[in-house]
């Protein structure tokens, strides 16, 4: 089976200061690996540099293209790259704002990626919208509303929605459940791990919720001043972590 | 089927002062397909410990952990993910479980995992669950919220869904009534007729002997210094 | 005049603004950026549109200026005063008999030949720029062709409105290549943005020059299920009968008497010289309301 995603020694530089360095791991189809670490443990800046958000120094990120197979997406053409960040990848933000239209209504946030890639039939769209509205547990009478008038929870559903639309094969997620309640974080991972399995996705999640990735990971990575300190099956790392760090990591939780 | 040659583990508490605590040396146990053994010893001994690494869940230190052609011990996590969904079920203690999803897609899920059609799997999903005596009108609800005796039983409902060829139980009777405990140990014998390979964990010696071809006492592979 | 190097601007500006013109026409529906001049009217009266005239002007051309279709506007009487006085050239009401015709929100309706050159006004020419601030997106974007966006607006409009609501500045894609905003043009207009003319758009605040050229392929974005309509209120001309004419609804009492009328004065005036007659309308030469 060839990897979805091969990522080789990538590193990033914050001029003399280390953002991540030395990362490789291969992510196969299917599979959804959750990157942990405390602020500033470089894992918002592994993701974004594997999304292509941040210029890597150094290093490798390949994916398995449906059209020309493995392609390094660091060294392709800047169209290339964000043709796939519509199509075949997502990306899905903590902060709901940043990654919908606020002024744009829940139908036209979904339909967007949809009229991007050439559709160009309103009632199809439209459709298509409130499919994927139900599918995230939203009434469709909501489709013509803007999401400020929504939830955080119903935002980050909405976001959700928006990105998985065209069908990607790889999300990233940055903190997806941060700054929810407690219940609406469980609606939302449930959500999400129905998701992934029903449309068989890969993703790479970034969080410091220990719980978050228990749920939804099926493998782990854990950070720490940018490099990865250890990694392996994620009931593994967090039942018997190995590392200094992860021991202190997975002892600092609060027992419920 | 399950098979471990001289397996150790040991636990390095780094913010501890680096602690080494040996746990086990020298592990080995083989169980044939269609055999089921019993692991025994004293609280503390190291039974759950074994289980975990045969699991995958703890990593081995040394030795070889084989089940069916892996050795768990030097396998890729989505190697160990594959063996866990096709091939090696888990009853813990405990029901660990995404919040709000239905007891009966909780017990399908194993199921829907390696592909059985939806219907099916709801299906065997309902046929456990009234062998277990879980009320119908819990089925819709999520176990969360279930008394300790009801979550045991989904639990095991759940591990029992797939036909794993090997099994890892860990106290599978414990705080159950006579009748439910009697339908976990016809559970077992016919898990055992299909050709499972079993490896369990029974205070309750009673049920052990039931169940049980031989036990392996897990004293044995203590090493001197944690004893 | 000699007060004034002809047309108002001094002859480097106007080789600038016209290397962004010609830049413009190489490349259609593509917004050049031009170093905008400060102009003697405030920015809104049409600088962008004014500067391009000037570039443009020549001193045999006649000029016409027409806002929203009427050249007796303040805002058109003052810039053809303003190319009187310092281009001298000729100027004229008669669609036909101008060389160079700049016009604020309106294409006349008169056809135009490949001997003239139409100036449009343009207040906003980033047609991206109600659903993108960034303006190094939407940049990106064109250059991209990631158009998407365009539709989303589109989309919204079907949504809250049952049909595409946008009834001016209605956006086109040229040349199968750039989205273009064509100016706050009623969209009425729009299908005549394929013409022999040259089509030259300024917008002085925004810095930017964009042109059409002669018979340039020019589509107005749509729904396969919502197709594009050129739309216009569905009555006759009052004054002139015309029925194909873009028209303006003008309130006469309050009692809710209204009569429409050609928005485009000088096809209006020729209708009724050529003895069209309309409901509220008298034969020219005669004292009418208009």
């Amino acid at each position: 089976m060839t990897p979805l995603l091969q990522v080789q020694g990538i590193e990033k530089r914050y001029g003399a200061r280390i953002g991540c360095t030395d990362v490789s791991f291969d992510l196969f189809p299917g599979e959804v690996m959750g990157i942990v670490g405390e602020s500033g443990s470089g894992k918002s800046t592994l993701l974004n540099c594997l999304a292509g958000h941040l210029e890597a120094d150094a290093g490798q990120v390949v994916f398995d293209t449906r059209a020309d197979g493995p392609v390094d997406t660091l060294t392709m053409s800047e169209p290339e790259r964000r043709m796939l960040g519509r199509t075949d990848w997502a990306f899905v933000h903590q902060h709901a704002r940043d990654g919908l239209r606020m002024s744009v209504s829940a139908g036209g946030n979904i339909g967007e990626r949809l009229m991007a890639v050439g559709d160009r039939h309103y009632g199809d769209i439209r459709d298509k919208a409130i499919d994927w509205l139900g599918r995230v547990e939203i009434n469709e009478n909501r489709v013509d509303d803007r999401p400020t008038a929504f939830s955080g929870g119903m935002q980050q559903r909405l976001q959700i929605a928006r990105n998985l639309v065209t069908g990607p094969r790889l999300v990233f997620m940055d903190e997806p459940t941060g700054g929810l309640d407690v219940s609406v974080q469980a609606r939302l991972l449930d959500l999400l791990r129905g998701l992934v399995r029903e449309m068989g996705l890969s993703a790479i999640i970034v969080t410091h919720d220990l719980a978050v990735v228990r749920l939804l990971a099926d493998r782990l990575m854990v950070m720490k001043d940018g490099h990865v300190v250890e990694a392996g099956l994620t009931d593994q790392v967090l039942d018997d972590p190995q590392h200094a760090y992860t021991q202190l990591l997975v002892s600092s939780v609060l027992q419920v | 089927m399950i098979e471990l040659e001289n397996v150790s583990k040991s636990f390095t508490l780094h913010n501890q002062g680096s602690a080494v605590i040996p746990v086990m040396a020298g592990a080995s146990l083989r169980v044939k397909p269609g055999e089921c053994v019993a692991l025994t010893g004293a609280s503390g001994a190291g039974k759950s410990t074994l289980m975990r690494v045969i699991y995958g869940n703890y990593l081995a230190a040394s030795g070889r952990v084989m089940v069916g052609d892996l050795d768990v011990a030097q396998a890729e996590p989505r190697e160990i993910l594959a063996l866990r969904r096709e091939t090696l079920g888990y009853v813990s203690q405990f029901l660990r479980v995404v919040p709000r999803v239905p007891t009966l897609e909780v017990v399908a899920d194993p199921l829907l995992a390696v592909g059985v059609e939806k219907e099916a799997a709801l299906d065997k999903a309902a046929d456990l669950l009234s062998r277990l005596n879980i009320p119908k009108r819990l089925w819709s609800l999520s176990p969360t919220t279930f008394s300790g005796g009801e979550q045991q039983r989904v639990n095991i409902a759940r591990g029992f869904a797939h036909e794993y060829p090997a099994m890892l139980l860990d106290e599978p009777t414990a705080s159950l009534d006579a009748t439910n405990r009697a339908t976990v140990l016809s559970l077992i014998e016919e898990a055992k007729a299909r050709g499972a390979a079993i490896v369990g964990i029974f205070h309750d010696v009673e049920a052990r002997e039931r169940a049980c071809d031989r036990e392996i006492d897990v004293s044995v592979f203590t090493p001197e210094m944690a004893a | 005049m000699s007060d004034y190097n002809f047309a108002y601007l001094d002859e480097q500006t106007k080789r600038m603004i016209r290397r962004a013109i010609l830049k413009g026409l190489a490349v259609p529906g593509y917004q050049v950026p031009f170093a905008s001049r400060e102009m003697p009217m405030p920015y809104g009266w049409g600088t962008g549109g004014v500067q391009v005239s000037a570039a443009t002007l020549t001193p045999d051309d006649t000029f016409k200026v027409i806002d929203q279709g009427a050249d007796d506007t303040t805002n058109a009487v003052s810039i053809r005063k303003f190319f009187e006085n310092t281009a001298g050239v000729a100027v004229t009401e008669e669609t036909e008999k101008a060389t160079v015709i700049q016009t604020r929100h309106r294409i006349p309706e008169a056809e135009l030949n490949e001997d003239q050159i139409l100036v449009y006004q343009v207040p906003i020419p980033e047609p991206l720029r109600f659903l993108e601030p960034r303006e190094t997106e939407t940049r990106k974007m064109h250059s991209l062709e990631e158009y998407g966006l365009m539709h989303v607006k589109l989309y919204e409009d079907i949504s809250q409105h049952g049909d595409i609501a946008t009834a001016y500045a209605y956006p086109v894609m040229v040349s199968d290549r750039y989205v273009m905003d064509p100016s706050p043009i009623p969209k009425f207009d729009n299908p005549k943005l394929e013409m022999s003319a040259i089509q030259l758009f300024g917008a002085g605040r925004e810095q930017r020059i964009y042109a059409v050229p002669p018979h340039t392929k020019v589509v107005s974005l749509d729904f396969e299920d919502y197709p594009f309509e050129a739309s216009k209120a569905d009555h006759p001309c009052d004054l002139c009968a015309a029925e194909d004419s873009y028209l303006d609804e003008v309130i006469l009492d309050d009692a809710g008497n209204r009569m429409f009328v050609c928005s485009d004065t000088d096809y209006c005036r020729s209708r009724r010289a050529a003895g069209h007659v309309g409901r509220l309308g008298t034969e020219l030469g005669t004292e009418d309301a208009a």
